[in-house]
C-alpha cells in the first residue's frame, strides 16, 4: 500500500511540476498560442461521466491521492502505537475532514460496534449507572466546532528545525464538527449529590481498547464544556477517531479526548496514570517537570506556502495562508512576516474565530520573487501573544517534548521552494 | 418522545420561545424587557375582580419561574458569548433524572473498576518477589522491553536513566522520573505486555512490578512486593512534580503588544532542517528512483515459485474470502507476528510457514520449554491444533509464553488459520 502511494504521489509531484512549469512560462501574460484545452474538444465534454450508482460513499478524487496522513516510522518502534499526520499543506478553510486527520492511538484502532457498546458512570456517584450507545443519543445534545491538537504537536522542533513539512512539524492536529452530550447531563443523571464538594473532585475517563488509555480530568472543566461526541462533521466517528462514541475536551490536549470512551468515573484524586505522570509532563531545564499542563496556547503556522507546498507560479499576486487556534479561546489576531520577524502585517482571518476552534487566515500579498522568512504569529482573546521558539526555550529549557507553541519559520527561495529553517 | 416531557426545563411553549428569543439575540436588554412585559401583564391581571385572583396568582408563579429561568438562560447565553459560539442552543438543564441508563452491577464494576490511585486504593491483595519477576519479565516483556528493562530497539527502556532529567535528552523511565508506584502498577496491570493486555494475573503484576523496582535500584534482590508493604516503596523522583506553571510565568510576560516594524538588526538563519534530513521521504523524487525499484520484485516472484509444494498438502488451498477475513482478525496478532515476505521476529516467531510444519521449529526464536517439547513430541500446527491452540493458549498448551487471550469465535480461528495458509512458501 505505502509504495502505492508514494509512487503515485511522486507521479503527482511530477504532474505538479510540468504544471508549474507552464505556468511560469505562461506568467499570467498574454498566452502566444490558443489553448487546446478551451479549442479542442475534450472527452469530458462528449463522453458520460460515472453514474449515481457508481460511488455509494466516496473518497477525494484520484488526482488528489497526495493529500493524505503520513507516519514517521524512526519515532515509534511499532506502527500500533504510534502517531500519523493531517495534510494541512494541502487543506483550506478550517474544517478537516475525518479521513486524513491525524491518528494517535496506543494499541491501534479497535473495532467496536455500537450494539457492543457500553458506557459506565461510577465512583462518587449516587447511582453508578451503565448506558447503551442508544441512551446516549437519547440526551439533548448540541453542535460544537472544536480543534484537537495532540500536546507533542511540534515537539520535535524542541531540539531545533527537524522536518520539512508543515504536516510533519504541525500536523497533529485537526478541526471538526462534534455533535453528543454535555458530559455534564450523563454526570447528573447519576447523581453528584455523594461527591460533595465538587470543587476538588476529579473524572477519570478511560478507553475500551488495549491501551486503556486513561485521563484525570477535575471536575470543572467536566461539567463546563466537555462533551461525549458521536458524530463528526456529521457523520458517524471514524473507526480511527473513536467510534461510535470520543470525549471532546475542548481547548485541552489531544491524550485527554479518549477514544471509544467506556468508563467515567468521579473520584476525590487525580488518578496518575502513566498517561499523566510519565508521558504528558514538562520535564523543565533543571530537570523537574510540570504536571496537569492540560490548555493548549495559542499557535498559528503557514500551511502555504511551507516545503510540501512551495510557490506555484512567479512574483505576483500571492497567498499566504495559514492556521491558528488557542485552547484559551477565540484568536483575535494574526500577523505576518516575511523577513523573519522584522516586520510584520495583520493578517486577514478567514472567519472570525470560533473558541477553542481553528481559524483560518490569509494574507493577500505581491511577491518579488526574492527570498522570504516567512512567520505567523497569533494572538488570542486573553492578550497572550504565541512566542518565539527562543522565549520558549528561555523559559523551559530544550529538554521538554510537549507544548511547543513556539513561532515556525519558513525560508523561500527564489524558486519559490521553502524550507524549515530556525532564525535568529 | 421522553417518559415525562416536564423534565426538561423548556418544554412549555412560550417558556421555550422565550428563552429562544434571550438567547439568540444574547442581550441582557432583551431579557429585561421580557421581564417588564411579564410583569405588567401581571399587574393588569391582579387589578381585574375577585373570580380572576386565583387565575393571577397562578400567572405570577409563572413569572417569578420565568424570571428565575431568564436568569439562568442568560448566565449561560453570557458563558456561550464569552467561550465562543457553539451551533446549536445549549441543552436544557435537566432539572431530574431523564431516567436513562440502568444500574451498574456490581460485578460490571469490579469488572472495569481496575485503576490504582497514588494512595494504594485499588489495588487487589496479592504479592510476588523479584526472582519470580525476572521469570515472568523474560517471558511477557524481555522481547520488547530487553531482559534488564534497558528497552530493545525503539521500545521504551524501563530502567535506568537517574540523573539525566535536566539534560537536553532525558532517559525518562520508571526509576528516573516515574513519581507514583501505583501508575507502575496499574499500568502494567491494564495495559501490558503489548498485544495481550489484561491477560496477567495480579500475583504476576507483582512480581513484574518487584522486578522493575529491582532493575531500577529500588530493592533488594530479595524483596517481595505486596498490598501491604506497596505504600513503603519510595520513588526516587517522587518530589520532581510540579503543578502547571504557566499562568505564572508565561502568560504575564507573553501578553505585551507585539511589536510590528524593525523589531530586530538582522536576522540570520541559524539552522535548517534539510542538514538533518530526517523527513521521511514523500514528494521530492526524481523518475530514476522509481525505475530502480522495479527489478527488486523478480527475484521474490522467482522464490514464491520454487516453494516447497509438500507445505500445502497439510491445508485445503485457502477461500479467499476466508483469508481476506482472516487478514483482519490477524490484527490481534500483529503486534507480536510477523507474516510475508522479509517478516522478522517479534515478541512472536515470524507465521509464514507454520500451516503444516512441526510445532516450534522456526529457525531463530527462542521458543518456551513447553511449546519446544511439544514440537520434539512431533506435534504439528493443522487446522485442528491451530484452532485449540489460538482458542484459549494457556490452557491448550501449559507453559506456552503467547500472552494472548485467545479467539473465542470458530469463524475467527478458521479465517486466520486461512490467510496464514496464504503465505506458505513465503521465504523467512
Ligand atoms: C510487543 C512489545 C511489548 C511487549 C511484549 C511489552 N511491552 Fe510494554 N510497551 C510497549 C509499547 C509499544 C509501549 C508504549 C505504549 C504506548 O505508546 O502507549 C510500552 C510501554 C510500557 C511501559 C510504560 C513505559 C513508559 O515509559 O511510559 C511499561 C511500564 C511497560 N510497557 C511494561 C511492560 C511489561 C511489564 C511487559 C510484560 C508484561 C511489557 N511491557 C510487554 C511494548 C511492549
Ligand atoms: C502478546 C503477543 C502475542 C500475540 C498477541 C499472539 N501471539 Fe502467537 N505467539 C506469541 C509467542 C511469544 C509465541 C511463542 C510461544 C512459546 O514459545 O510458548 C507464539 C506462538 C505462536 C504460534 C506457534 C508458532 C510456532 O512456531 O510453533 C502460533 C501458530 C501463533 N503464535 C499464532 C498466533 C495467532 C494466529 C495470533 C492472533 C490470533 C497470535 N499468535 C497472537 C506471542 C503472541
Amino acid at each position: 500500500m505505502d509504495d502505492i502511494n508514494l509512487s503515485s504521489s511522486r507521479r503527482a509531484f511530477l504532474r505538479g511540476s510540468v504544471a508549474l512549469a507552464g505556468a511560469t512560462a505562461a506568467g499570467g501574460a498574454a498566452a502566444s498560442q490558443p489553448d487546446p484545452l478551451i479549442t479542442e474538444l475534450q472527452d469530458w465534454a462528449s463522453i458520460t461521466g460515472e453514474g449515481v450508482d457508481e460511488t455509494p460513499y466516496g473518497l477525494p478524487i484520484e488526482f488528489e491521492s497526495d493529500v493524505i496522513r503520513r507516519n514517521v516510522p524512526w519515532l515509534t518502534a511499532d506502527p500500533i502505537s504510534s502517531i500519523n499526520f493531517t495534510p494541512i499543506h494541502a487543506l483550506d478553510g478550517t474544517i478537516t475532514p475525518q479521513g486524513c486527520a491525524f491518528e494517535r492511538h496506543h494499541s491501534g484502532a479497535i473495532e467496536l460496534r455500537k450494539e457492543d457498546y457500553r458506557l459506565m458512570i461510577n465512583g462518587l456517584v449516587d447511582t453508578p449507572l451503565v448506558f447503551t450507545y442508544e441512551d446516549i443519543e437519547r440526551f439533548p445534545r448540541e453542535n460544537h466546532v472544536y480543534f484537537c491538537e495532540c500536546a507533542a504537536n511540534t515537539g520535535m522542533e524542541w531540539a531545533g528545525a527537524q522536518l520539512n513539512g508543515v504536516q510533519f512539524t504541525h500536523g497533529m492536529i485537526h478541526n471538526m464538527e462534534y455533535t453528543g452530550v454535555p458530559l455534564r447531563l450523563l454526570l447528573k443523571e447519576a447523581g453528584l449529590d455523594r461527591a460533595g464538594d465538587l470543587s476538588d473532585k476529579w473524572v477519570y475517563v478511560e478507553g475500551a481498547d488495549a491501551s486503556s488509555n486513561g485521563r484525570s480530568i477535575p471536575m470543572e472543566k467536566a461539567l463546563d464544556d466537555v462533551i461525549v461526541a458521536f458524530k463528526a462533521n456529521g457523520e458517524a466517528l471514524r473507526k480511527e477517531h473513536g467510534y461510535p462514541v470520543r470525549l471532546v475536551v475542548p481547548g485541552w490536549e489531544g491524550n485527554m479526548w479518549v477514544k471509544w470512551l467506556r468508563r467515567i468515573e468521579v473520584t476525590d484524586m487525580a488518578v496518575e496514570s502513566r498517561e499523566e505522570t510519565s508521558k504528558y509532563t514538562d520535564v523543565l531545564e533543571d530537570g523537574t517537570a510540570r504536571k496537569w499542563t492540560w490548555v493548549m496556547d495559542a499557535k498559528s503556522v503557514i500551511t502555504s506556502p511551507s516545503p510540501q507546498s512551495p510557490i506555484p507560479h512567479g512574483p505576483g499576486p500571492l497567498v499566504i495562508s495559514g492556521l491558528a487556534w488557542s485552547g484559551h479561546g477565540k484568536i483575535t489576531r494574526v500577523d505576518v512576516s516575511k523577513d523573519g520577524g522584522m516586520n510584520w502585517e495583520t493578517a486577514r482571518l478567514g472567519k472570525q474565530g470560533d473558541s477553542k476552534a481553528l481559524t483560518r487566515f490569509y494574507l493577500d500579498t505581491e511577491w518579488d520573487g526574492e527570498e522570504m522568512l516567512l512567520q505567523a504569529r497569533a494572538m488570542d482573546e486573553t492578550g497572550y501573544v504565541q512566542p518565539t521558539k527562543d522565549a520558549l526555550r528561555e523559559v523551559r529549557g530544550e529538554n521538554s517534548v510537549y507544548h511547543n507553541n513556539c513561532i515556525q519559520t519558513w525560508f523561500v527561495n527564489k524558486d519559490g521552494e521553502a524550507e524549515n529553517v530556525e532564525v535568529s | 418522545m421522553s417518559k415525562s416531557p416536564n423534565i426538561l426545563v423548556p418544554a412549555l411553549g412560550g417558556t421555550a420561545l422565550v428563552l429562544g428569543v434571550a438567547y439568540g439575540l444574547s442581550s441582557r436588554e432583551h431579557g429585561d424587557t421580557e421581564i417588564e412585559l411579564l410583569q405588567d401583564r401581571v399587574e393588569q391581571v391582579l387589578v381585574q375582580a375577585d373570580d380572576a385572583r386565583a387565575q393571577a396568582a397562578t400567572e405570577v408563579a409563572t413569572a417569578n419561574a420565568l424570571k428565575a429561568e431568564i436568569e439562568d438562560v442568560r448566565a449561560t447565553a453570557a458563558l456561550q458569548v464569552a467561550s465562543g459560539g457553539s451551533l446549536t442552543q445549549p441543552a436544557p438543564r435537566l432539572v431530574e433524572s431523564l431516567g436513562l441508563g440502568r444500574e451498574a452491577h456490581q460485578e460490571e464494576i469490579a469488572a472495569w473498576d481496575v485503576d490504582v490511585l497514588p494512595d494504594g486504593r485499588g489495588l487487589p491483595p496479592g504479592k510476588g518477589d523479584v526472582y519470580t519477576g525476572e521469570e515472568v519479565f523474560a517471558t511477557y516483556c524481555a522481547a520488547c522491553h530487553g531482559d534488564f528493562a534497558e528497552g530493545v530497539d525503539n521500545w521504551p527502556v524501563l530502567a535506568g536513566g537517574f540523573d539525566t532529567l535536566a539534560d537536553k535528552d532525558p532517559v525518562k523511565t520508571v526509576g528516573s522520573y516515574w513519581p507514583y508506584l501505583s501508575t507502575v502498577w496499574d499500568y502494567v496491570h491494564r495495559s501490558m505486555p503489548f498485544g495481550g493486555a489484561q491477560t496477567l494475573t495480579d500475583d504476576e503484576v507483582y512480581a513484574i512490578v518487584a522486578y522493575i523496582l529491582y532493575s531500577n535500584d529500588l530493592v533488594d534482590d530479595d524483596f517481595e512486593l505486596s498490598h501491604e508493604n506497596f505504600m513503603d516503596v519510595e520513588m526516587h523522583n517522587a518530589d520532581g512534580f510540579v503543578v502547571e506553571g504557566r499562568d505564572t510565568e508565561e502568560y504575564p510576560i507573553w501578553r505585551d503588544e507585539p511589536c510590528m516594524s524593525d523589531c530586530k538588526d538582522s536576522v540570520d538563519i541559524t539552522m535548517r532542517a534539510s542538514v538533518l534530513d530526517v523527513t521521511p521521504e514523500t514528494e521530492e523524487e526524481g523518475e530514476d528512483d522509481a525505475a530502480l525499484e522495479l527489478p527488486q520484485e523478480t527475484p521474490s516472484t522467482t522464490t514464491v515459485q520454487e516453494a516447497p509444494v509438500i507445505k500445502t498438502a497439510a491445508v485445503a488451498t485457502p477461500d479467499p474470502e476466508l483469508a481476506a477475513a482472516g487478514k483482519k482478525v490477524f490484527r490481534k496478532c500483529q503486534s507480536c507476528h510477523a507474516v510475508g515476505e522479509g517478516a522478522k521476529h517479534k515478541t512472536g516467531p515470524v507465521l509464514n510457514n507454520v500451516l503444516g510444519s512441526q510445532i516450534a521449529s522456526v529457525d531463530g526464536f527462542k521458543y518456551s520449554n513447553a511449546l519446544t517439547e511439544a514440537g520434539a513430541a512431533g506435534g504439528t500446527w493443522d487446522a485442528e491444533t491451530l484452532a485449540a491452540f489460538l482458542e484459549n493458549p494457556k490452557k491448550y498448551l501449559k507453559g506456552t509464553k503467547m500472552a494472548f487471550a485467545g479467539l473465542k469465535r470458530k469463524e475467527d480461528q478458521e479465517a486466520v488459520a486461512a490467510y496464514l495458509a496464504t503465505f506458505l512458501g513465503n521465504p523467512g
